[in-house]
């Protein structure tokens, strides 16, 4: 019954029709439609420069403030939708499950591949930023994809535990959100990972956000790369989606009498 | 072996009732551990929450190119089978063995978006069928056709009626080419024409040689389409077999010639149904030139004017024949409390030759008192009724007495020319 790389494979099809109605109705639905995946990253960071960037005046690691915040905020937005749609993702699509069968693995998965479109499109603006403040990438950009690999990987490990949870406990609804709020304040959204002392960098790098967010920035803005933190990100990811698979395989088959 | 579509050994599911409930939220489940010591000492504390078997015990095979009709009451089990069968979920133990691709069509247009056009929902309804892309291109027009919903093809399906919706739902699932299809009740819906269209793509289907597991109340349509049917009764197999036989067998219980209730409950409940002949003999295989009495005994514990006695005539394939009531005479209901007895008469020469089941109802106001369906079950013989003087055989369930007039035919024009 537990799905198999094969299967989803097999279904690949379907995964494509998920994300694109998810995108489809998103952007019928709403008034602004695409224009949302822009505004929200841009406001945050008008918000984060005028109070962290001018009143606190948080360092920057020597790129302009703007720069830096929304060169965070973009991987950052990412995740935070990825994590929260992921989560809604099974119980939202219980009438699709009750009623036929395919890799159940594909609706978290379509979860967290559909703000990929966002991301593309507020990436687009942080290039503009970029040109704007006359920042020209150096050939670290070509590191820029596994970064984003990462990102999407660590939310779908966290994806596959609660959306298969939420199934059951109605609560993790509820949690979310305020994990996402703590999660942005532990990562290096509005300051520089070289704030947090040397002793306790491989401690923060269990957060592979740190890692995602400072390889973004390094790519794009020539800051220094996360390093060895890195390999610790890498590892958390990859205990987490071993782990998750392996718990969201042995709930699978009883998703439809849960709901 | 390799004619044998789906192997089930020993299939069983069991629901968990009350659990679901009881650990909602994570605070619950903690509180539940945290109180866990002290629950054993509370009676009953532990078995607090009930399970039923869904399903139980079911072994059997379904030969390739079979078409199976699955039966039963509410709650037999059958939409659980069809479930484990699709893998939609999974037994609790025993197992299926599946042999084929298999297409289930447990609902008609399952995924469909209101907001997304009819187009848009062609594709993602055949992708979330099993279908490829491409496939869905090359049918598109077939499918838009089939459904017959033309220009509306790129309007949101919230704007479509609720048959067009099921028309394109069923369109793109005429459109699945698996080896082994499972269809619940999906004739349920819409109206008739559609569902002779649904039932004429079905018969295309099984005449094509696959494998079919069909869920239906439809009775007429399970014999129809089906070559053997599964009886399942409370989550076990009652009966399996060709399906003439086990139809009868879900329709009469066990052909019976008279009906008496299990148990008095105390509430307006029907007592017992016989036939008999204008003599008040018990009447066992009745000719069609007989007078057929049903005499039906019931009871009113308490006073309820306007009770209304009703019967159903139903033929060998549960279509509903006629159905008659008390009042259909003008004859009142007595208002009770009491019991009593009610006849009617079918008149002679009414019923053709085969076999019949009566439903019986009860009710007031709309309400239903009672409903036996069906009560009991009985063969009517042509014998010598003068409706089988001339040919052995005759068609349909009743015979209707129709006036006739044969005369040499009124030419229109001579008569103006006169």
């Amino acid at each position: 019954m537990s799905f198999t790389l094969w299967e989803v494979w097999q279904a690949r099809e379907l995964l494509y029709f998920l994300v694109w109605r998810d995108v489809k109705v998103r952007y019928k639905q709403t008034a602004l439609g695409i224009g949302w995946s822009v505004l929200q990253p841009f406001l945050t960071m008008v918000v984060f420069t005028i109070f962290f960037g001018r009143l606190a005046r948080v360092p920057s690691d020597g790129v302009p403030y703007p720069v830096f915040s929304l060169a965070a905020l973009v991987p950052w937005t990412y995740f935070a939708t990825a994590a929260s749609n992921g989560s809604a993702s099974l119980v939202g699509n219980q009438h699709l499950v009750a009623k036929v069968y395919f890799p159940r693995v594909l609706v978290p998965l379509a979860a967290v591949l559909m703000p990929a479109v966002d991301l593309a499109v507020s990436f687009g603006m942080l290039i503009v930023l970029l040109a704007w403040y006359h920042v020209v990438p150096t050939p670290a950009i070509v590191a820029l994809p596994l970064y984003v690999v990462l990102g999407a990987l660590t939310a779908f490990a966290s994806t596959l535990w609660t959306s298969a949870l939420s199934v059951r406990y109605r609560d993790v609804r509820y949690v979310l959100p305020f994990v996402v709020q703590i999660w942005l304040f532990v990562s290096p959204v509005a300051y520089p990972a070289s704030m947090v002392p040397a002793q306790w960098r491989s401690v923060y790098a269990l957060n592979p956000m740190a890692t995602v967010i400072e390889g973004f920035r390094s790519s794009l803005l020539g800051t220094p790369a996360p390093g060895g933190i890195a390999m610790i990100a890498v590892a958390t990811v990859a205990a987490g989606l071993v782990a998750g698979v392996a718990y969201f395989r042995s709930v699978e088959g009883s998703i439809v009498d849960l709901a | 072996m390799a004619d044998i579509a789906i192997r089930i050994r020993g299939l069983g599911k069991r629901y968990t009732i009350g659990a679901r409930e009881q650990y909602d939220t994570l605070r619950d489940r903690i509180a539940a551990a945290a109180s866990r010591p002290f629950r054993r000492m509370a009676p009953g504390g532990l078995g607090a929450s009930t399970t039923i078997w869904a399903l139980r015990d079911v072994t059997h095979d379904i030969r390739r190119g079979e078409v199976v009709g699955i039966i039963g009451g509410n709650g037999a089990g059958k939409s659980t089978l069809l479930k484990i069968l699709s893998r939609i979920t999974t037994p609790t133990e025993g197992e299926a063995e599946i042999h084929g691709r298999v297409g289930s069509l447990l609902e008609i247009g399952t995924g469909f978006h209101p907001d997304l056009t009819g187009r848009e929902n062609i594709f993602l309804n055949g992708a979330i069928l099993g279908m490829r892309k491409t496939e869905i291109q090359r049918k598109f027009d077939e499918i838009v056709d089939f459904a017959g919903v033309g220009e509306f093809i790129d309007t949101p399906v919230k704007h479509y009626s609720s048959g067009m919706y099921v028309r394109l739902g069923f369109a793109v699932a005429a459109q699945m080419e698996p080896e082994i299809l499972i269809v619940d009740e999906v004739l349920a819906v819409g109206d008739v024409h559609f569902q002779r269209k649904c039932l004429g793509k079905l018969d295309d289907v099984a005449r094509g040689g696959r494998t079919v597991l069909f869920v239906s109340h439809n009775m007429a349509a399970v014999q129809r389409l089906c070559t053997s049917a599964m009886l399942l009764e409370r989550g076990k197999l009652a009966r399996i077999g060709d399906v003439r036989t086990t139809v009868a067998a879900y329709l009469g219980g066990e052909a019976r010639g008279g009906f008496a209730a299990a148990a008095r409950t105390g509430e307006a409940q029907i007592l017992s149904a016989d036939l008999e002949d204008l003599d008040g003999r018990p009447l066992e295989t009745p000719s069609c030139s007989d007078p057929i009495v049903c005499r039906i005994g019931f009871a009113l514990p308490r006073r309820s004017p306007g009770t209304r006695v009703g019967i159903g005539v139903l033929g060998c394939d549960g279509t509903t024949v006629f159905t008659t009531n008390n009042a259909d005479a003008g004859t009142p209901c007595p208002s009770g409390p009491g019991e009593f007895d009610a006849c009617m008469t079918i008149p002679p020469n009414t019923l053709l030759a085969g076999d019949f089941h009566l439903a019986l109802c009860l009710w007031n106001a709309g309400a239903i008192l009672d409903l036996q369906e069906p009560a009991l079950s009985f063969s009517v013989e042509a014998g010598r009724s003068p409706l089988y003087a001339e040919r052995a055989t005759r068609k349909g369930y009743v015979h209707v007495d129709c006036a006739w007039s044969v005369a040499p035919r009124v030419d229109a024009s001579a008569v103006v020319l006169m």
